[in-house]
């Protein structure tokens, strides 16, 4: 099964990432030595985003993130494993779920969607 | 502990025992919560009106039986449960004396039921959590990191198997009750945070049940107290319990044991499993606990001498390897044959673990970097930290491995 682990981060962490760099490369190694890495990216912090809705056919477009919430997500990884319950002990290792938290997703496959 | 707390454990000790009795009548685990769980609800509405009767648990006890004939005669499935209760001795002219009534711990026979080899063995301590202590599923679910959905479901089939399958209400025969007590000492164990009394700390998977695990240890003792391993397995818990307030900082820093300040260890705690363990070694049976707990009392002797005895700790976990060998237990070994005979050899029992064993176990590459600081191989003692931090829950561990991996690095 993939999974996505949603990394969720407060103001003070994105402020702070420079600090929780080293965390996150251990992890996304002992990610990939485990061999269940399926991918990920993290993500510029949230006033860098773009926001696109089209009402009746006008484009209104608007600074930010969509959501305005104390906790925004910063980024993701994608793991394969095989159930549930090894998503959650990936999740748990992941900084951000003492910081802040991570949700874990399975990922729709084609045959789902 | 505040009074809350109090109430909740003087609560715990009735909840246990009227389930236990109720599904001694019934065989229905799931009923008879249910049943308590409306007697409870009944109580909080008639006692504020009525003021608390004077034999609550007895109240209790009627109260929840009358739900579960209801529920039967509404349902009209469960000729078990009306059959239980016909030959009850709390016929209903019975009530008027509600002060007399009296009725046996059967506890025992349920932890016994919980621990049952026809129960997948990873439910064991959920189940016990749930039943004998009336902790709820996400409580449950979140000390085991588990979807609390999941872990509901997974309580809810194991109830219903205990209940079709027929699985015997009884105590074990005198021949089954060795590896049958294993398995409810297990269980109790696995409730308890384990592991981080490792050289460089662990994963300390299963939080903030210890009081819980320590408790049902103790009713345990209580219940069986005949039986060395039982003692053994409280003394364990009592003496990792002691060391609580050291493992930390004031600010939350990590502190591993041997650093850990003896003083802030917890003398009465350190007495009582003391007593436990020469109360169990009278029996002259030693197991695994028992082991486990003796490992624990060299440590503890820190307090006293200012050092530990390396020597006696390595065959000690040497004996532990061969009643039960796990990763906690080689991790342990190994630290304790650095010590004693050099790092080389505490380094070349871990790499002779085979490999799909310890990938993903936080503890060996935590070891690893530990022994492997003192190899003229630096790039293989950085990738041991940079593996132990990634694979770390908890943050204080975390911030300490990544202290340390970097004082190596500007060390070399």
């Amino acid at each position: 099964m993939k999974y996505a682990i949603l990394v969720y981060e407060t103001e003070q962490d994105f402020a702070n990432r420079e600090m929780h760099m080293p965390a996150y490369s251990a992890y996304s190694q002992a990610l990939a030595e485990a061999g269940v890495m399926a991918g990920g990216a993290g993500l510029h912090p949230p006033h860098t985003g773009t926001t696109i809705r089209l009402h009746d056919g006008q484009r209104k477009v608007q600074d930010g993130p969509y959501a305005d919430t104390k906790e925004q997500i910063g980024g993701f990884f994608l793991i394969e494993v095989p159930d549930l319950d090894t998503a959650l002990d990936w999740a748990a290792r992941c900084p951000a779920a003492s910081n802040c938290a991570v949700e874990v997703r399975p990922l729709l496959t084609m045959d789902q969607a | 502990m505040d009074a809350r707390r109090a109430a909740e454990l003087a609560a715990r000790n009735s909840y246990g025992r009227l389930i236990a009795y109720l599904v001694a009548q019934t065989r229905d685990v799931a009923a008879a919560e249910d049943a308590l769980g409306d007697a409870f609800l009944a109580a909080l509405k008639t006692w504020t009106e009525s003021g608390i009767p004077h034999n609550p648990e007895a109240w209790l006890l009627v109260t929840a039986r009358h739900r579960l004939i209801d529920m039967a005669r509404r349902t009209q499935v469960s000729d078990r449960i009306l059959n239980a209760f016909k030959l009850d001795r709390f016929a209903p002219t019975t009530e008027p004396s509600l002060e007399d009534v009296t009725f046996p711990d059967d506890r025992l026979k349920l932890l016994f039921i919980c621990a049952h080899p026809a129960i997948d063995p990873t439910i064991h301590t959920p189940l016990m959590l749930q039943t004998v202590l009336g902790l709820n599923a996400a409580q449950i679910a979140s000390a085991f990191l588990v979807a609390p959905a999941t872990m509901s479901q997974r309580l809810v089939r194991a109830k219903a198997k205990i209940r079709d399958a027929g699985i015997a209400f009884e105590l074990p025969l005198a021949f089954e009750l060795p590896t049958r007590l294993e398995a409810v000492l297990e269980a109790i164990y696995a409730a308890y945070t384990n592991g981080w009394e490792g050289v460089s700390g662990a994963d300390p998977r299963q939080k903030g049940l210890a009081e819980e695990a320590i408790w049902l240890a103790r009713l345990c003792v209580q219940l069986l107290p005949e039986e060395p391993e039982v003692r053994g397995l409280l003394a364990l818990m009592l003496h990792c319990e002691a060391r609580r307030e050291a493992r930390r900082t004031a600010d939350g820093a990590y502190v591993p044991l041997l650093q850990q300040d003896t003083r802030l260890w917890s003398q009465p705690m350190m007495a009582e499993a003391e007593a436990e363990l020469t109360q169990a070694s009278t029996f002259q049976q030693l197991g695994r606990f028992q082991l486990e707990a003796a490992i624990q009392s060299i440590h503890a002797r820190r307090a006293i001498t200012q050092q530990v005895d390396w020597q006696a700790l390595a065959l000690l976990y040497e004996g532990l390897i061969q009643l039960s060998p796990t990763l906690g237990a080689l991790m342990s070994h190994a630290a304790a044959i650095a010590e004693v005979k050099g790092w080389e050899q505490g380094l070349a029992l871990l790499e002779a673990l085979p490999p799909e064993r310890v990938n993903s176990y936080q503890p060996y590459w935590a070891l690893k970097a530990h022994l492997l600081k003192h190899s003229p191989n630096h790039s293989d003692t950085q990738q041991a930290y940079v593996r132990a931090i990634g694979l770390t829950e908890d943050p204080a561990i975390r911030e300490f491995l990544m202290q340390r991996s970097h004082h190596y690095n500007s060390s070399i």
